[in-house]
């Protein structure tokens, strides 16, 4: 995974699916509804976020449906990874099957807009005034997320078989 | 090392001597059920990009429920691509015989100990069974057709204890409504719960079914019971296995993170208000509440034992006026077993309209469709905003009991006092 600098963009606990991915945007495309992803929470998110920021969050992210265009949504803004508390668990599934790396830690306590750059491999948050310890992922999820996904991680795994 | 229930299923899955809670785990799937919804229309697509067939077309169930009838175009065209795609492959297949959770047991595919993956978010109700079976998504369910395999976060148990025994006019449905309202919609942390204590294990497997189904409301990732006698004789009816299930039952000492205590004799039938399962309280508290129709239908409450239940009350009743009374069986089985016993009978003399064994209104499906401003209580298990129809439509959630005596009444109300002589 490349590891690039970012901006943090904070927010609090149970920030659910239909923040990430409202409803009345659900049928449309997927760049019209990432470009309305937390519009209703963090207005500025959807239009300023960089490819390679962060999302920084504090408990059970995700909560909601089983909606996989919740993750797409963060995906489509290039988003580096989601640093939670915790997660709900089908957002978390989805999360990594879809590619995009989420981690259990505690980095509310970095100032939003901070800069930061998460080393996945080592399971850290670094920023310009030291590191936040995140829980490591096992090495085959690490995989999958860095394969960018389940399908293309399938895909390799596979062609490595010989199927 | 002492094991919870959920732990030696896992265990057994992922080829290990014993898991901790936490530890991320590779297991193989015992079976995978899909249906006509998020199944072949949308795992295809997957399949054919990886280029592989069915791991296992042995383990693979279809089950066509959302879209039964099938009577606008829609719904017909997703039925037949979702029949061609079960001859293409070979997989059981039950075609509008009911709604999955309640059809999948009922033909005898589940058994204690078993580890299963349900594309449904209320794949929890194979809990009931001593089996450990939870939803995904489709991307997750094609790579799990593709391989067999998925990955699982060991999760902890949360024991949810029920002393005593329910008093008359009191059903399962009214036990997880009251979890739901204590515990909230996060209360399982998408950990393991397993339902415990005397009032459980009094209940009959349906009724089993009705709370581990609604572990998807308090928001865990499985709902389990460890099998009895009672799982053992319904797997063993089905013309399934029962297998060794005496070695599925959690180990004495093992460490069990949260315990909450009910008293069953105590409860009272409960009512949760729009829009969540988790606004529930006591009858007494939504009583008077006018209502234009009265839903029975869902896996969660359409099985045989909520149309009995349901009937107990309507025999020789007549629908209040001004009120829809609309009855949903889950499964053609349970349909024709209660017109059997003369249940049938009952809504018709009652004035009810019977709709087909499937999903409909509950998934927001089909001519039924909730309109605008209209009240209606439900045996379903959500009531999210607009999803049974029109975004003004407002939905309560209750018990066949209650659902059948507020149709009576025209108004939410309390059914005790109609089972007294009863
Ligand atoms: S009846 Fe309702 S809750 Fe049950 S599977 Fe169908 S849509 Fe889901």
């Amino acid at each position: 995974m490349e590891r690039i600098w970012g901006r943090i963009w904070k927010l609090g606990d149970n920030v659910d699916t239909d923040a990430l991915a409202p409803g009345r945007f659900m049928h449309r495309p997927m760049a019209e509804l990432a470009a309305h992803c937390l519009i209703d929470r963090s207005p500025d998110f959807a239009a300023n976020a960089r490819p390679g920021d962060l999302i920084v969050a504090g408990r059970n992210f995700g909560m909601g449906s089983s909606r996989e265009q919740a993750v797409q949504a963060l995906k489509e803004r290039g988003l580096q990874g989601v640093i939670a508390e915790s997660f709900a668990g089908i957002f978390y599934r989805n999360a990594i099957n879809l590619g995009l790396p989420v981690f259990v830690g505690r980095a509310t306590d970095l100032p939003d807009g901070a800069e930061a750059r998460l080393d996945a491999d080592a399971a850290v948050l670094r920023h310009a005034g030291g590191a936040v310890t995140l829980e490591p992922l096992p090495g085959f999820l690490l995989e999958m997320i860095r394969d960018g996904g389940l399908v293309p991680h399938l895909e390799k795994r596979l062609a490595k078989e010989g199927r | 090392m002492a094991m919870t229930l959920a732990e030696k299923i896992i265990a057994r899955a992922a080829g290990r001597a014993s898991v901790a809670p936490g530890e991320i785990v590779t297991a193989r799937v015992d079976l995978a059920m899909i249906h006509d919804s998020g199944g072949p229309r949308r795992v295809e697509p997957i399949l054919k990009r990886l280029g592989v067939g069915l791991w296992d077309r042995d383990r693979v169930v279809l089950i066509s429920d959302h879209y039964i009838p099938g009577d606008d175009p829609d719904g017909a065209a997703i039925l037949s691509l979702t029949r061609d795609w079960a001859r293409r492959y070979g997989v059981t297949f039950h075609d509008g015989q009911g709604i999955c959770h309640v059809v999948l047991p009922e033909r005898g595919h589940v058994a204690p100990g078993m580890f299963i993956t349900g594309g449904d978010s209320h794949s929890p109700t194979g809990g009931a069974f001593g089996a450990y079976m939870f939803g995904i998504g489709a991307t997750e369910m094609a790579g799990v057709l593709a391989t067999g395999e998925i990955w699982v976060r060991v999760p902890y148990t949360i024991a949810l204890d029920w002393q005593g025994q329910l008093p008359r006019g009191v059903l399962a449905k009214d036990m997880i409504l009251a979890m739901c309202g204590r515990l909230g919609m996060d209360g399982g942390r998408y950990q393991a719960i397993e339902y415990t204590g005397p009032a459980v294990r009094a209940l009959g497997m349906q009724e089993r079914m009705t709370l581990s189904n609604m572990a998807a409301e308090l928001g865990a990732q499985a709902g389990l019971i460890a099998p009895d006698q009672v799982t053992a004789d319904y797997v063993t009816a089905a013309g399934g296995d029962p297998g060794d299930w005496q070695v599925w039952q959690g180990d004495a000492g093992a460490a069990v993170a949260e315990r909450h205590v009910f008293d069953a004799s105590t409860l009272a039938p409960q009512v949760a208000a729009p829009h969540s399962p988790a606004n529930a309280s006591d009858v007494g508290d939504q009583a008077g509440q006018a209502l234009d129709v009265v839903y029975i239908g869902a896996c969660t409450g359409a099985k045989y034992a909520d149309l009995a239940a349901a009937a107990e009350i309507l025999r020789g009743q007549r629908l209040a006026k001004g009120i829809r009374l609309m009855v949903a069986p889950a499964s053609r089985r349970d349909q024709d077993r209660a017109a059997a016993d003369g249940i049938m009978g009952v809504f018709e003399a009652a004035g009810a309209e019977v709709l087909p064994n499937a999903c409909g209104i509950c998934a927001g499906y089909g001519g039924a469709r909730l309109g605008a401003d209209i009240r209606c209580l439900s045996t379903t298990a959500r009531n999210f905003k607009g999803r049974m129809g029109d975004a003004s439509s407002r939905v309560w959630l209750s018990s066949p009991y209650t659902a059948a005596a507020s149709a009576i009444e025209g108004r939410i109300a309390d059914p005790r006092p109609h089972l007294e002589g009863r």
